[in-house]
């Protein structure tokens, strides 16, 4: 469920110029040069990608893009619609913070002498979850997934202990309310879309408009 | 190299019908495949990247009429001005690197314009790709933001399929161009290529929804309850064959209609629900009472800025239904009160059946009175001066009583773009072929050549200007060559007319690099063998105009028009439409 069809139930809960972060998710056939068209659609409106993923989904052949940006509402419908109408995307989602479930992974490289010797590292690897992935002589990795909070947490923790490197992979989300793609899709491989299946983008305001 | 004739076994019948397997090249493959698609007419220029596919073309000379261009730009301009007289699709053939680059212009055109074109590029082969070959070019990159869709081809056993689809999503739903890319070796590849399919599904691509009553139920209640309904159409209707649809609903509900430049011919000039030109440069009655109509009904159309002039105070009384087959363009501009997604060939005659019969007649008579102000205060000036100079507007008015409505007119762009849509009449659907979206200049002359192979039979008149004329003039010689029938009509104002109209406007007459000097047209046309001649005074205009349009073959009038006309009425820029100035 996108956005969009909430709005029409909860209007006023929403900001709706107000700035917040969205994340839009993309299916898409999995073409070269895609990933340039819908770039292209942000880079045009000087509009700034916090995160990007993009991976396999459940379906084969079918690629899914988890697309982070801090926009307003009206902006992001429109960003969706003129993604939404590349030849080779199927749909797109677009979601507040609320309603989706979303992670980020980090990794943190860390000198191994100090972690051995301070066990308030230790501790603090603990407290915020971290796993080791790698342990040598020199340095250790630690993995984190989190929100960017909770991410960021840990770095500010690590600064005094020499932590040598780190890196934060993009945003993956899964929507909370979606039905799963699949239904989805079964429209889109018909040779002739199903009715009951076909969208419905702009019935929302149907009740506002009869009392003229 | 293996030259492709050793190995075609290719029988007539098989390149006719594709009916069996075919082995061949992939150059090959492609006109094969361009010809089941009906295609029968290709602008381009060859090269290096594209020699293969221009030597299978030799053997197809009398299926495939190419015409070569002096230009890509000029190629690709005519092949817009074929899609937008004929309702096919345009077909361009070009080399890779700089043939291919010289397409962009076109293609940005295309897009905006929504245009149907299939355009195919040469590129170097596959294994060079990415390493700066000689004339290579990024062509899919350059190009991914003016096209529809793009594909690079790097195998001969993807051309069938990718040209099927070319064709498929250039046409349909909102129509664009398409470019495929084809690298030489898959050009000179030999396969036993599968009879060529034709495309009519993507699973990703939805040209178009399946329409939704209860949208046409809203529209149709707003639309039956209005006092003051308004209708602005555009190319959609157009495109969507629409003409006959759309005629029925206005006929039907008596609304006066206002038309944007690219939808202007859909219906007749003088029908008398058509009331005219809207935006920058429109009529005083349409753009004044947009902002005093209580529903306004927008259909294939999308709210272009020259449109609505500055959007906060556009048309904030009504409420606003909007009919388009792309739903990116709903809400984009203009917040739809109904948004009716879908075809304007299948919503139109739903509505139809949905509205009350009206008349409007109170209503429709302020438009009336609006256009006699107008009358009165510009077009009388303008159409029957009474200075000495000669005015565009009356170039126009003599055109109207010469071909009486039933020429193609083609225009490049400036202020006698806007002279000729504003004047001219037209009877017929598709006779006003201009750039509208991205404004070319240099778009006229091409676009005329291709809308006359598009539509043989009609008279096809270019009104170009001094300035527009000497981005493209090259294209003289493929009239030369191919005999293409163009009256070239060159308003010339010694100005780049349309920027010197802003700066005497807005700019304090500060004529910054807008003074133009030409070369003799008459004698750059004489030296490719086109017949032509100027014209300075009044009296010599009607009979000179007579001229050209009788002439067998080409012809080239120069009209010596005045200096420092201009095009009123105007919104001026971040105006409101009821801002609109008479003079
Ligand atoms: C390729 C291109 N360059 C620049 C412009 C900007 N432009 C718009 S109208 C115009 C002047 C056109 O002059 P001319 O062709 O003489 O026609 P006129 O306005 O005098 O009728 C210019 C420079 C444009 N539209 N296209």
């Amino acid at each position: 469920m996108s956005t969009e069809d909430k709005i029409k139930y909860t209007e006023d809960l929403v900001d709706l110029d107000g700035k917040q972060e969205y994340t839009i998710t993309v299916y898409a056939e999995n073409r070269i040069g895609l990933l340039n068209r819908i770039a292209i659609i942000f880079s045009k409106r000087k509009i700034n990608i916090e995160s990007l993923n993009s991976s396999a989904s459940e379906i084969d052949g079918i690629h899914r893009f988890n697309i982070v940006i801090h926009e307003g509402y009206e902006v992001v419908r429109k960003l969706a619609r003129q993604i939404e109408k590349q030849i080779e995307v199927l749909k797109v989602y677009y979601n507040t913070n609320e309603e989706i479930i979303w992670q980020e992974l980090a990794l943190y490289k860390v000198s191994t002498d100090e972690i051995a010797e301070k066990v308030t590292v230790e501790r603090l690897l603990r407290q915020y979850g971290a796993s080791a992935v790698v342990i040598r002589k020199d340095y250790t990795v630690f993995a984190v997934t989190g929100h960017r909070e909770e991410t960021d947490a840990l770095v500010k923790a690590l600064e005094p202990y020499e932590l040598i490197e780190f890196v934060r992979s993009a945003r993956v989300a899964i929507i909370k309310d979606s039905a799963g793609f699949h239904e989805k899709l079964k429209e889109f491989e018909a040779e002739e879309p199903g009715e009951e299946l076909v969208e419905n983008e702009f019935l929302e305001k149907g009740g506002k408009i009869f009392t003229m | 190299m293996e030259t492709a004739q050793d190995t075609i076994q290719q029988t007539e019948a098989k390149a006719e019908t594709s009916q069996t397997f075919f082995k061949g090249t992939g150059s090959q493959v492609l006109l094969n495949g361009l010809i089941t698609e009906g295609v029968k007419t290709i602008f381009g220029y060859p090269g290096g990247a594209i020699m293969p596919i221009y030597d299978a073309l030799y053997d197809y000379a009398d299926k495939l009429q190419h015409i070569l261009v002096r230009h890509e730009q000029g190629g690709i301009h005519a092949a817009q001005g074929f899609a937008r007289a004929s309702g096919e699709v345009g077909v361009v053939f070009a080399t890779s690197g700089p043939g291919a680059t010289n397409l962009v212009t076109g293609l940005a055109d295309a897009q905006i314009d929504s245009t149907p074109l299939v355009v195919i590029t040469g590129q170097v082969f596959a294994h060079l790709l990415g390493t700066d070959a000689f004339q290579e070019t990024d062509v899919i990159n350059i190009t991914t933001p003016v096209t529809k869709w793009n594909y690079q081809v790097t195998d001969a056993n993807e051309i069938q399929e990718v040209l099927a689809k070319a064709f498929y999503i250039a046409k349909s739903g909102r129509p664009g161009p398409v470019l495929i890319d084809i690298t030489k070796n898959a050009q000179i590849q030999i396969e036993d290529f599968p009879e060529y399919v034709k495309c009519h599904h993507i699973r990703s691509y939805r040209p178009k929804p399946k329409v939704r009553v209860e949208y046409i139920e809203q529209a149709a209640e707003l639309i039956n309850a209005a006092k003051k309904p308004f209708v602005l159409w555009g190319q959609g209707v157009v495109l969507g064959t629409a003409e006959e649809e759309f005629k029925a609903f206005i006929e039907k509900t008596g609304i006066p209609s206002a038309w944007t430049i690219l939808g202007e011919s859909a219906i007749p000039t003088s029908h008398p629900l058509n009331v005219g030109m809207l935006g920058m440069h429109g009529n005083y009655g349409p753009n004044v009472l947009t902002n005093e109509c209580d529903v306004l009904i927008a259909i294939g159309m999308r709210f272009d800025d020259r449109v609505t002039g500055r959007l906060d105070k556009y048309a904030k009384q009504a409420k606003i239904i909007h009919l388009d087959i792309d739903p990116a363009e709903i809400d984009k501009n203009v917040k739809a009160d109904v948004g009716v997604w879908g075809d304007c060939k299948e919503t139109l005659p739903l509505l139809t059946k949905l509205v009350n019969e009206n008349k409007h007649e109170t209503w429709l008579a302020v438009f009336r009175d609006y256009n006699q102000q107008e009358i009165d205060q510009v077009i009388t000036p303008e159409l029957y001066p009474e200075g000495e100079e000669i005015t565009m507007g009356e170039v126009l008015r003599n055109i109207n009583e010469i071909c009486d409505g039933e020429a193609i007119i083609v225009t490049d762009v400036g202020q006698h773009q806007m002279v000729a849509c504003r004047y001219a009449k037209f009877n017929n659907t598709r006779s006003n072929i201009t750039s509208g979206g991205l404004g070319t200049m240099g778009f006229g002359l091409p676009a005329a050549i291709g809308a006359k192979y598009g539509a043989p039979d009609k008279t096809v008149i270019a009104i170009i200007g001094d300035g527009g004329f000497q981005m493209t003039p090259q294209e003289l010689g493929t009239i030369m060559q191919f005999g293409a029938e163009v009256k070239i009509l060159i308003l010339n104002n010694r100005f780049l007319g349309m920027v010197r109209q802003w700066q005497q406007l807005f700019n304090d007459k500060r004529y910054s690099f807008v003074n133009i000097t030409s070369p003799d047209f008459v004698a750059l046309a004489k030296a490719y063998y086109i017949e032509g001649q100027m014209v300075n005074e009044r009296e010599k205009l009607r009979t000179a105009l007579g001229t050209m349009i009788n002439h067998k073959g080409s012809y080239l009038l120069e009209v010596m028009v005045g200096r420092e006309n201009n095009v009123f009425p105007m919104v001026p820029q971040g105006m409101s439409v009821s801002e609109i100035r008479l003079k």
